[in-house]
């Protein structure tokens, strides 16, 4: 892996910090120029409406610069759209770790998948329920353990 | 069919009736588009601190974020098919109330929480199919948009549609004020399925899908799908109820006050 490829793989998800932006699917490309030094990084958003990017596109700027690539442009692209199926088996491993319980394999036919049961990240129970279908981000619905109580973040499948 | 004494959704006034720009090339339809969501991401957001319980407040208030993140891309779009320059800021903040093209339906005041939902459920279940077919559509750019945003629309109509299906099917002043709310709404829907058989997507072929969808929840709600008859209409040649005027000068007060403010 190039020195451009592992600091802009390594930039955290502003929003959810335990999870990188390549482990969350939301980085796309990075391609380095070899005879000029430029570096090009293509990301996609995980909601039309994600305010984090801003401050995704300026910490990606921010580490190719600290890794010796100065000369660095971040483009945006919506296609294909962004789906939970990106994000990486350690990327899972990641979120359920910090309380966060991963996202459901999106069906490939339906726009919206049927609802499978989602195991509570403090105590794996499967005895879970929906609060809201909306959550503290774009990407996260509220959920709640019947048998700790609990309630937990779930990061819904799209 | 119930009649409202009170009208809260007021006709838009009738001005002086300039010639409608009936053709819609790529610019006008992306621009109206663009506009729906800016509008409809504004009254939305009116719901921010002030919903019904906390967990509403939150939905209300990312799928508001939804809207406006399909506004900036549908309106930074429209400023390229444009080609004069004007970027998504000069387009959502420097122009006029008879220069939308938004449809009168996201206009409209939000009235109580019943007609939020009536005004967000048909909306959605007319983004949700447009959406998916402006991803099969020949324009790269409103194809990637469309294949991006439908998923977030599914997410919309399936909010609404439960609020509409446990207010209809729940307690009798839910249902009545339910009613109420699609009753009042209802006219307001003909509009957003006018033929353009010049646009990227003709509206006209997507009234199939929203009737369905419509149908089907209503029945489940236990609500009275209106005839039709009244059909308002005007937004998307400029034509506005009085409404948009004051939705826009909340919105773009800061913009004008101090251009080009940073932070
Ligand atoms: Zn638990």
């Amino acid at each position: 892996m190039s020195t451009a490829r592992a600091a802009v793989a390594a930039v955290v998800d502003p929003e959810i910090r335990v999870i990188t932006i390549d482990e969350l699917g939301i980085l796309r490309a990075v391609d380095e120029d070899p005879a000029t030094g430029r570096v090009t990084v293509t990301i996609t958003p995980t909601y039309t409406g994600c305010p984090a990017m801003d401050v995704i596109r300026a910490d990606i700027r921010r580490a190719l610069a600290a890794a010796g690539h100065p000369d660095a442009e971040v483009r945006t692209v919506h296609a294909p759209a962004w789906s939970t199926d990106w994000i990486s088996e350690r990327g899972r491993a990641k979120l359920a770790e910090a309380g966060i319980a991963p996202p459901p394999p999106a069906a490939s036919g339906g726009v919206v998948p049927l609802t499978l049961a989602v195991r509570c990240p403090r105590c794996g129970s499967p005895e879970t329920e929906q609060i809201s279908r909306f959550g503290s981000t774009a990407c996260k619905a509220l959920w709640r353990c019947r048998d700790c109580a609990e309630p937990f973040d779930h990061l819904k499948a799209l | 069919m119930s009649a409202r004494s009170e009208p809260v959704l007021r006709a838009p006034q009738s001005r002086t009736k300039t010639s409608p720009v009936s053709a819609s090339g790529p610019f006008e339809f992306t621009l109206a588009l663009g506009d729906d969501a800016l509008v409809a991401a504004q009254r939305l957001a009116e719901w921010t601190s002030r919903a019904p319980e906390m967990e509403e407040d939150v939905a209300l208030s990312n799928i508001a974020l939804d809207q406006l993140g399909a506004a900036r891309l549908l309106l930074t779009y429209a400023g390229e098919l444009e080609g004069a320059g004007r970027d998504e800021d000069a387009l959502a903040y420097l122009r006029d109330d008879r220069e939308f093209r938004n449809c009168l339906l996201v206009e409209l005041p939000n009235g109580d929480f019943a007609v939020t939902m009536a005004k967000l459920f048909f909306l959605a279940a007319y983004q949700l199919p447009l959406y998916t077919a402006l991803a099969g559509c020949g324009d790269e750019q409103l194809a990637a948009i469309g294949g991006k945003a439908r998923k977030e629309s599914a997410y919309h109509l399936d909010h609404a549609a439960l609020w509409v299906r446990r207010l209809g099917d729940g307690t009798g002043e839910s249902h009545r004020r339910m009613q109420a709310a699609v009753d009042g709404t209802w006219p307001y829907v003909h509009e957003l399925f006018a033929a353009d058989p010049a646009a990227p997507v003709d509206p006209a072929t997507l009234r199939a899908d929203f009737d369905a969808t419509v149908t089907t929840v209503l029945a489940e709600a236990t609500l009275t799908r209106p005839e039709s008859g009244w059909a308002p209409a005007g937004g998307r040649d400029g034509v506005h109820t009085e409404h948009l005027s004051y939705l826009l000068a909340e919105m773009q007060v800061l913009h004008r006050a101090h251009p080009g403010a940073r932070w």
